[in-house]
């Protein structure tokens, strides 16, 4: 059927042969403006962040137009940077602790939802307000309940007697990355639960009536049927929740900024620093190269993942 | 009986899960100050937060509307031609777009704004609504791509093939034929263009460095500054900058869930 249509297509085109230069031409033209859109927006960026990683571009490069050429230095400046280390294990922190409690919950939900019951369908689409409230909102809405004196937390482990004293949940360098951590868990697991229903929305139902008859049903059926058919999937939703997670700003700026202490910096936030608010353009280049390099290996994966997908 | 019980523990589920969202409007409806003093319900509301709110972000919300409009149109009119030249023409070259699509998702935000930031610079594009549109457009061109080309996959070529008999160009059959039968899909793809922009707050903090264009996420971010003056009115901000969200939520679910699904997987 296709081989048809295209010797058909290909006849006509070599009688109609002016039509079709201007057709070519036509068709570059479908694709050009998004080709020069991506060629802007990513690839400049990306190019523009390596070369300045080499220079020493600060505020002054901005009234000399002088960015002399430093080699590796930016690199070295930034990683014997006492700070380095503590971002490196917090953004590890970070994102591993989202994204296992992410999925976990996701996952859990999903199985759930997938029980039919009435409004099962309307309740888990409500479940998707977190993920798309701007994350400037899901910060400020979080700041107030976490408020250590008036917060709603606070005030209810008190009246509970849970706790003695207020957690300071945003101003103690001890707990301020768990609290961190617990919100960003908060926003994405309706992007979980989404991506992980509908593979288990795929996974035909004759499996489990077969496995019923072996005896395969509850814990067994899950192990069994359930998890092998939804493997794929996972890999999928957790290569991705690692790149978008691994690259998070707006929700550490909006919680503490960085702070108490430095306590809940990551590389994203350093990179943000050291660029915006220091003006040192070229460490700030340096860190998000950095982040962009360890963002690629674990996309790698997510090809070969995605690749294994839609093979299967 | 036991389907019912399913029901009722999805309520609660969603109970927890929206309970900051309720907060939110909660503690927006509560009498001004710098301590959150709000019981469960808001028995006695006050809209003063809303009014300080419109009279300080009111401005704001007006410039967030526009940069997110202009970004669904430059994302919309530069996506549409290029998902469907990549779900019907055939060339070596989709699959190298496809792949610098799927790349181009690992590029914190971040990278972009450095490189924008001196590019603006530059060009005079600071401070700009033109400048923040074409920014957000880096989350709405790929995203739209993706979500558009999935839908056009299915269309039979023979649909435009017929159109082409009757003597019409690539474009005109495109715009006659592939537009109109878009739709569903245009609307998913417009719609997260829309969210994105709107929730946009890396490039609004990084590409404006004075006063005159301040989108409501950098008015938000304002308020919470080190220490919160007036709860109420930062509330009442959050409630009025989340208003898309539910809207689009409530009105376009069918959409939404596709468009979450849609743009992730495919």
């Amino acid at each position: 059927m296709v081989t048809l249509t295209r010797t058909t297509v290909a006849g006509r085109e070599r009688v109609r042969g002016r039509r079709r230069r201007g057709e070519d031409l036509t068709k570059i033209l479908f694709v050009l403006p998004a080709a020069v859109a991506m060629l802007a927006l990513f690839g400049y960026p990306v190019v523009k962040n390596l070369l300045m990683s080499l220079q020493d571009y600060t505020l002054r490069t901005f009234f000399t137009g002088e960015a002399p050429w430093i080699g590796l230095q930016n690199y070295s400046a930034v990683v014997k940077d006492q700070l380095f280390s503590d971002a490196m294990v917090n953004t590890a922190l970070f994102t591993i602790g989202s994204i296992a409690f992410q999925f976990a919950i996701g996952l859990a939900l999903a199985l759930f939802f997938r029980q039919r019951f009435p409004l099962g369908g309307l309740l888990r689409s409500l479940l998707l307000l977190p993920w798309l409230l701007p994350l400037i909102v899901s910060s400020a809405t979080w700041r107030s309940i976490l408020e250590q004196d008036s917060g709603i937390l606070n005030r209810s482990l008190l009246g509970l007697h849970v706790i003695n004293d207020p957690v300071p949940w945003l101003n103690s360098p001890s707990v301020a990355l768990i609290a961190v951590i617990g919100v960003n868990i908060w926003i994405g697991i309706p992007f979980n639960v989404t991506l992980l229903y509908s593979g288990l929305a795929e996974i035909p139902d004759e499996l489990y009536e077969a496995g019923q008859l072996d005896g395969a049903t509850g814990w067994r059926a899950f192990r069994y049927i359930t998890w092998p058919n939804l493997r794929s999937v996972a890999s999928v939703v957790l290569m991705l929740g690692v790149v978008y997670t691994i690259k998070v700003l707006d929700i550490i700026l909006g919680l503490t900024g960085g702070g108490p202490a430095n306590a809940t910096q990551t590389l994203a936030t350093q990179s943000y620093e050291k660029s915006f608010v220091d003006f040192k353009f070229g460490q700030g280049a340096a860190l998000s190269n950095i982040l962009i390099a360890i963002s690629f290996v674990f996309a790698v994966f997510y090809l070969r993942s995605t690749r294994r997908a839609v093979d299967e | 009986m036991r389907r019912t019980a399913y029901t009722v523990i999805g309520v609660l589920i969603l109970c927890v899960m929206l309970f900051p969202v309720y907060w939110m409007l909660n503690a927006s409806l509560q009498p001004s100050g710098n301590t959150l003093t709000a019981g469960f319900l808001p028995l006695h509301p006050t809209f003063s937060g809303y009014k300080r709110a419109f009279d300080e972000q009111g401005g704001n919300l007006v410039t967030s509307v526009i940069i997110a409009v202009g970004t669904v149109v430059l994302s919309l009119a530069i996506a549409t031609p290029c998902a469907y030249a990549l779900s019907q023409f055939r060339s070596r070259w989709v699959s190298i777009g496809l792949l610098a699509i799927l790349i181009s998702q690992m590029i914190p935000g971040i990278v972009i704004a450095n490189a924008l930031y001196t590019a603006y610079e530059r060009i005079g594009l600071l401070n700009s609504i033109p400048g923040l549109i074409i920014a957000n457009c880096s989350s709405g061109i790929p995203f739209a791509i993706l979500i558009l080309r999935s839908f056009m996959m299915s269309l039979p070529p023979s649909l435009v093939e017929a159109a082409r008999v009757d003597g019409a160009g690539l474009f005109r059959a495109f715009v006659a034929i592939v537009l109109p039968i878009s739709k569903n899909s245009l609307i998913t793809a417009g719609l997260f263009s829309f969210l994105f922009s709107w929730s946009d707050f890396l490039f609004a903090l990084t590409l404006t460095t004075k006063g005159g264009v301040r989108p409501v996420t950098l008015g938000i971010y304002q308020y919470l500054g080190t220490q919160v003056q007036n709860w109420n009115a930062v509330m009442a901000t959050a409630v009025l900058s989340a208003i898309p969200a539910i809207v689009l939520l409530i009105a376009a679910q069918k959409y939404i869930a596709a468009g979450a699904i849609g743009g992730a997987v495919k």
